[in-house]
């Protein structure tokens, strides 16, 4: 910032990492993954009210290989798991996972052997988004959440020296069974 | 004539290559039909113009004709094809890569891809035999439309050799209907 101030106007500054996740989050296209009742309200956030076109994301991508982010949205049975794995194997990088509604977060509601109890059993989930079904307004703060995640995102080196320290941290951590004081 | 001599008295101009009589100062020079940019520049071009009759033409602006109007058109061409070349070369630099086997497979809703044969498996014999005799009649047809043009041309003696030449293709069709070379299955 106190380069910005000494050149002349009309020069802006920025890192590879800011460009790289300005245009990663900008124009993110979904992939269509609605199985139930979370896809009308998907739907309907794609529609004219609650417009998901001013992020650029009105395109549900039929094809997984043209799909930055898949919105799993609805529950997944047991099924329907290897085409859900299936679907995030076929997109290509970088990719996100969404999973929208408590079905799909956690089971939700069907807490039974049809239903998988989460879809991070099946995929990394990047954000959760809780609701059943959450409403459109809900969907786009999640989205608007990602695209936060998305554009402070570290690249290169950085990610890796990143991940290994959240590695330690997650090691050294105090485990909860032996955390006191908590309501057990 | 008289109609465009009548047309002219009336002002009007046939096929429209300007103003005309009605207002003989506009539209007189033909750099006017042309964009801005691609005028010629005015009294000094006028004097090298003049001092350079059996010169080299350099490039049409100096003519006076101006750049074809089309040009822009090409040049935003040009920067599309542009720019999508830029956009697959950029993705293919700096896109990240990470090999999975599904990746390469065939796109089938997400269930495993139909097997196929190796290579795309053994091609039918059929196909073949549709392919050489297709050949062969289309050879024919090649000789019988000709003939078909200048028929009248050739006569008696023509019709007796075209006549014959059917004949013996007829031989080949009857022995491969006979066959079974035209049964598909």
């Amino acid at each position: 910032m106190g380069i910005e101030e000494k050149l002349p106007s009309g020069f802006l500054l920025t890192t590879v990492e800011q460009i790289a996740g300005y245009m990663r989050k900008s124009s993110l296209w979904p992939a269509t993954f609605g199985l139930a009742c979370c896809a009308i309200e998907m739907m309907t956030t794609g529609g004219p009210r609650y417009d998901l076109g001013r992020f650029g994301m009105e395109v549900f991508r039929g094809s997984p290989r043209q799909a930055d982010l898949m919105i799993v949205a609805g529950r997944v049975s047991q099924k329907m798991a290897p085409v859900l794995r299936q679907i995030y194997d076929q997109m290509v990088e970088p990719k996100w996972v969404l999973s929208m509604g408590v079905c799909a977060s956690s089971g939700g509601m069907f807490n039974n052997y049809a239903i998988v109890q989460g879809v991070d059993h099946l995929v990394p989930v990047d954000i959760y988004l809780p609701g059943c079904p959450p409403r459109p307004e809900m969907l786009i703060n999640a989205i608007l959440e990602l695209h936060d995640q998305i554009q402070h995102a570290p690249l290169g080196v950085h990610r890796r020296r990143v991940a290994e320290a959240a590695e330690r941290a997650a090691l050294e951590a105090v485990p909860t069974s032996q955390m006191k004081g908590l309501l057990r | 004539m008289d109609v465009l001599a009548d047309l002219r008295n009336r002002g009007l101009s046939g096929s429209g290559r300007g103003p005309g009589a009605r207002a003989p100062h506009l539209g007189r020079r033909p750099s006017d039909h042309t964009l801005g940019w691609a005028r010629s520049e005015g009294p000094q071009q006028v004097r090298s113009r003049q001092g350079m009759r059996t010169g080299s033409r350099r490039s049409s602006t100096l003519k006076g004709e101006g750049v074809n109007p089309y040009v822009p058109i090409l040049v935003l061409g040009a920067i599309a094809a542009g720019f999508a070349v830029f956009s697959i070369a950029a993705g293919a630099l700096a896109g990240p890569r990470r090999y999975n086997r599904a990746k390469l497979d065939a796109y089938e809703c997400g269930i495993e891809p139909t097997p196929h044969a190796a290579g795309g498996g053994r091609f039918p014999v059929k196909y073949y035999l549709v392919a050489m005799l297709f050949i062969v009649f289309d050879i024919e047809s090649v000789f019988l439309i000709p003939y078909a043009v200048a028929f009248d041309q050739l006569k008696l003696f023509g019709l007796i050799e075209m006549v014959l030449f059917i004949v013996t293709v007829f031989v080949a069709y009857a022995y491969v209907w006979r066959r079974g070379g035209l049964e598909w299955d």
